[in-house]
C-alpha cells in the first residue's frame, strides 16, 4: 500500500509541476515565429494596463481595443521615426483592478521594456504603478484615472487625457445645486481611490453651496446588497443620492433604490456611465445621471468615424474611455516621431509638449500632465439609452477656487 | 418605524438565505464532524446554472415555468456535485484525522471556484429580468412581490427539512448516523447512504439558496460563494453548529444584526463606524457568542466526538 500510495504522490506532483511549466512554454514558440521578421524593422512595445477580467473587464477591454486599434491604424499609416520604419506592437496585461495587482504588472511592462504605457483604468491602480512607471522612466498616459493624486506625485512620467476628479465633482456638485435645484444631499461612494475622491470633491462643492449633507455611507467595490444603507437614507428622505463608484454597484444599487420606494434622483461619476449599467439596473436606470470626463461620442472631432470603425472592427460598443485608450497611442507616437526616437528617455520631454488634435478633441498637457481644458458632459438615462443633457468645460484655475467659474456651457 | 422595520424585513430576507445556506453546513457538521468548505462554492454553481437557464429560456415560457425549470436545474446538478465530492474528496478520508477533509475542502472549494471560472467566465453576469417586480406596502415599508417569495419559500423548505428529519424514515437513519455512526451501522442504518444522501439534500438546498441569490440581487460572478459561505458558516456556528433549528436561527440572526447594524452603527458611533463595516458586525457578533457560549446559541455542549 505504502509504495504504491508513494508512486501515486509522485506521479500527481510531477504532473501539477508539469503543468504549471506547461503554461509558460506556450508563448515561447510563437515569439520565435515571429523573431525573424521582425528582425526587419525596429519593434516599439507599448504597453495597456486595465482590468481584463473581473466586474470591471467590460471598461477594461474596451480601452485595450482602443490602443490596439490605434497601434494598427498606425501600422498601417507606417511609422517612421528619425527615417527609420518602426512596427508597433500592444503589451496588453490584467491588472484586474486591483491596487497589488497593478504594481505588479507594471514591474512586468517595465522589464518588458516597453517603451510606454496606456493605463491603468482606475485610479487605485494608476496611482501606485506610476510610482514604478516613474522610477523606470517610462511615460504613462491614463485614458481614465480621475482622482487628482495621479499627478500630484511629482513625477515626470503620469499624464491623464481626461479631466480629473478636482473638476469632475466640483462640476456634479455645481449641476447639483443649480440645475437639479437639489436641497438635501446623501452621498454614497465605493470606499476605492476613484469613489471616495470623487465623493469628497462632490460633497465638499454641495455643502459650500448650502445644501444639506443627510447622510454619508459607503460600501465597496465588490458589494452587491445596498439595502441597508439605502433604507437608512430612505428615513432621511433626501432630493439627490450621489454614488462615486462603477457599474457593478451602481446598477443594482438603482434598481434596490427601486424596489425600495426611494423617489432621490441618482447621480454619479464617470464610473457609472456605461451600456453596462443600464443592462444591470433595468428599468430602473430611468432618469440616471452621470457625467463623464470628455465630450459626448458623436461630438468629439473624430467620434463618429471612430465608433464606425470601432464597431466594424470588434462587433460591439464603445463603452467608455476607447477613444481615450487611442488618442494616448497616437501622442506617443507623436512624441517619439519629434524627438526622433523610441527611447523613453529621450521622448518623454516631447509628451509634455503634446499639442495633438485626437478623436477626443485637442490634447495638450499642463505642467503637472492633466489634460488642459478638458470638458465635461452630464448625461441622463432616457428611453433605455445615455443622453446627453449638457457639456460643461471648466476652467482650471479657476476650479481650485470655489466661485463658480466662466463655465462655457453647450449643448 | 417605518425604517425600522423595512430593516427588519431586509434583514429576515437576507437571514433566510444563509439559514439555507448554513443548513448545508450543519448537517454535513452533525454526521461527519466535518466542515465542507466547498459548500459556498456548490451555492455558487446553483445560482450559474440558473443563470444560464433562465438566460437561455428567456421569456420564450411563462415566467414560472423557467424558474421552475432553473431550479430543477440547479437542484440536480448540485445534487450531483454534491455526491461527487463526498464519494471522492471525503469518503477516502473518513479515518484521517481532521484536518485532512479540512484541507482537502479547501482545495476542492478552489477547484469548484475555478472550473466555474472556465465554463462561465470570470465577469460579472446578470441575469434578464422575468418577473416584472410588484411591490408590496405595509407598515410604510416597501418589499417586492419576489423578495415575499424568496422569504416564504426558504420558510417552507426549512420547515420542510425539519419534518423531514423528525418524522421520516431516512430523517431517523440520519439522527442515528449524528449521534453515533458505528452504533447506527450495526442497528441496520447504511452510514453510507445516510452521508451520501446528506450531502446530496445540503447541496440541494444549497442550490436553491442560489437560485435566491442570483434572483435577488440580479447578478451572479464565479467568487460570490466565497463571502456567502464564509457568513453561512458563521450563522451555523452561530446557532449551534451541527444543528439544524440553530443553523435556521443563526442564519436569522446574522441577517437581522448585519441590516440594522450597518442601518444604524454609523449615527450611534458619530460615523466612525459607518456603514462601510456591514460585513465585519456579524463576525464581531460571533466572536462574542463563542466566547460567551462556546457551543453557539441553541448547541448542546457535547463532549469530543473523536
Amino acid at each position: 500500500m505504502d509504495r504504491r500510495q508513494l508512486i501515486i504522490t509522485a506521479a500527481t506532483v510531477i504532473t501539477a509541476l508539469a503543468l504549471g511549466a506547461c503554461g509558460d512554454k506556450a508563448p515561447a514558440p510563437a515569439s520565435k515565429a515571429e523573431a525573424p521578421k521582425a528582425a526587419e524593422m525596429q519593434v516599439v512595445k507599448i504597453g495597456v494596463a486595465s482590468p481584463l477580467t473581473g466586474a470591471q473587464a467590460h471598461i477594461g477591454i474596451d480601452i485595450r481595443n482602443g490602443v490596439q486599434l490605434a497601434i494598427e491604424d498606425a501600422n498601417k499609416a507606417g511609422v517612421t521615426i528619425d527615417g527609420k520604419a518602426v512596427k508597433l506592437e500592444m503589451v496588453a496585461e490584467d491588472d484586474e483592478a486591483n491596487p497589488t495587482k497593478a504594481t505588479t504588472v507594471a514591474q512586468k511592462l517595465a522589464d518588458a521594456k516597453v517603451a510606454a504605457v496606456v493605463g491603468h483604468f482606475n485610479s487605485g491602480a494608476s496611482i501606485p504603478a506610476s510610482k514604478i512607471y516613474a522610477d523606470a522612466g517610462i511615460p504613462q498616459i491614463s485614458p481614465s484615472s480621475t482622482n487628482p493624486d495621479y499627478t500630484l506625485k511629482g513625477y515626470k512620467t503620469t499624464f491623464r487625457v481626461v479631466a480629473h476628479d478636482g473638476q469632475q465633482g466640483p462640476t456634479l456638485g455645481r449641476f447639483a445645486l443649480n440645475k437639479l435645484k437639489a436641497k438635501t444631499i446623501a452621498v454614497i461612494d465605493d470606499s476605492t481611490s476613484y469613489g471616495q475622491g470623487l465623493a469628497d470633491n462632490f460633497e465638499a462643492t454641495v455643502k459650500a453651496g448650502g445644501a444639506k449633507l443627510v447622510a454619508r455611507e459607503h460600501t465597496t467595490d465588490k458589494d452587491t446588497d445596498f439595502k441597508a444603507i439605502l433604507t437608512k437614507i430612505k428615513g432621511k428622505n433626501p432630493d439627490l443620492i450621489m454614488f462615486g463608484g462603477i457599474d457593478p454597484q451602481a446598477g443594482p444599487m438603482k434598481k434596490q433604490m427601486a424596489e425600495l420606494g426611494i423617489k432621490a434622483q441618482f447621480i454619479g461619476g464617470d464610473g457609472m456611465q456605461t451600456p453596462n449599467f443600464i443592462k444591470l439596473a433595468g428599468n430602473s436606470a430611468e432618469g440616471a445621471m452621470a457625467s463623464i470626463p470628455g465630450l459626448p461620442k458623436d461630438k468629439m472631432p473624430g467620434g463618429t468615424e471612430f465608433l464606425a470603425k470601432y464597431k466594424a472592427k470588434f462587433n460591439a460598443e464603445v463603452e467608455l474611455f476607447a477613444p481615450m485608450g487611442y488618442d494616448a497611442v497616437m501622442v506617443f507616437v507623436e512624441a517619439m516621431k519629434r524627438a526622433g526616437s523610441a527611447d523613453p528617455a529621450k521622448f518623454l520631454p516631447e509628451v509634455g509638449k503634446t499639442d495633438y488634435q485626437g478623436v477626443i478633441g485637442p490634447i495638450a498637457f499642463d505642467e503637472k500632465g492633466d489634460l488642459k481644458k478638458g470638458p465635461i458632459t452630464i448625461y441622463v438615462v432616457k428611453g433605455g439609452k445615455w443622453d446627453t443633457l449638457e457639456t460643461v468645460t471648466p476652467d482650471a484655475a479657476a476650479d481650485a477656487k470655489t466661485e463658480p467659474p466662466k463655465d462655457a456651457v453647450t449643448k | 418605524m417605518d425604517i425600522f422595520l423595512q430593516q427588519i424585513l431586509n434583514g429576515l430576507l437576507l437571514g433566510s438565505i444563509y439559514a439555507l445556506v448554513a443548513l448545508g453546513y450543519t448537517m454535513v457538521y452533525g454526521i461527519l464532524g466535518l466542515i465542507n468548505f466547498a459548500h459556498g462554492d456548490i451555492v455558487m454553481v446553483g445560482a450559474l446554472v440558473a443563470l444560464s437557464v433562465v438566460t437561455a429560456l428567456g421569456t420564450r415560457l411563462p415566467a414560472p415555468a423557467v424558474l421552475l425549470i432553473a431550479a430543477a436545474a440547479s437542484v440536480v446538478v448540485c445534487a450531483a456535485l454534491g455526491l461527487v465530492i463526498e464519494r471522492t474528496a471525503y469518503r477516502p478520508l473518513r479515518r484521517a484525522p481532521r484536518l485532512a477533509p479540512l484541507i482537502t475542502g479547501i482545495g476542492v472549494s478552489i477547484l469548484i471556484q475555478y472550473s466555474a471560472a472556465l465554463v462561465w467566465g470570470k465577469q460579472y453576469l446578470s441575469i434578464p429580468e422575468i418577473v416584472k417586480p410588484g411591490k408590496i406596502e405595509f407598515g410604510g415599508a416597501q418589499i417586492t412581490t419576489m423578495q415575499a417569495f424568496i422569504f416564504v419559500l426558504a420558510c417552507a423548505i426549512m420547515a420542510a427539512l425539519l419534518w423531514f428529519v423528525k418524522a421520516s424514515r431516512m430523517g431517523r437513519a440520519m439522527r442515528a448516523t449524528e449521534q453515533n455512526p458505528d452504533v447506527a451501522g450495526l442497528m441496520g442504518v447504511d452510514t453510507t447512504r445516510v452521508i451520501a444522501f446528506t450531502f446530496a439534500l445540503g447541496a440541494s438546498i444549497g442550490a436553491v439558496a442560489g437560485v435566491m441569490v442570483v434572483l435577488y440581487y440580479g447578478q451572479g460572478h464565479y467568487f460570490m460563494g466565497f463571502l456567502l459561505g464564509l457568513k453561512a458558516f458563521t450563522a451555523a456556528v452561530l446557532g449551534g453548529i451541527g444543528n439544524i433549528p440553530g443553523a435556521m436561527l443563526g442564519g436569522l440572526l446574522l441577517g437581522l444584526i448585519e441590516s440594522l447594524a450597518a442601518g444604524y452603527m454609523g449615527d450611534l458611533t458619530g460615523g466612525v463606524f459607518g456603514s462601510n463595516y456591514r460585513d465585519v458586525y456579524a463576525f464581531f457578533v460571533l466572536v462574542g457568542v463563542l466566547m460567551l457560549r462556546p457551543s453557539g446559541l441553541m448547541g448542546v455542549g457535547s463532549g469530543d466526538r473523536a
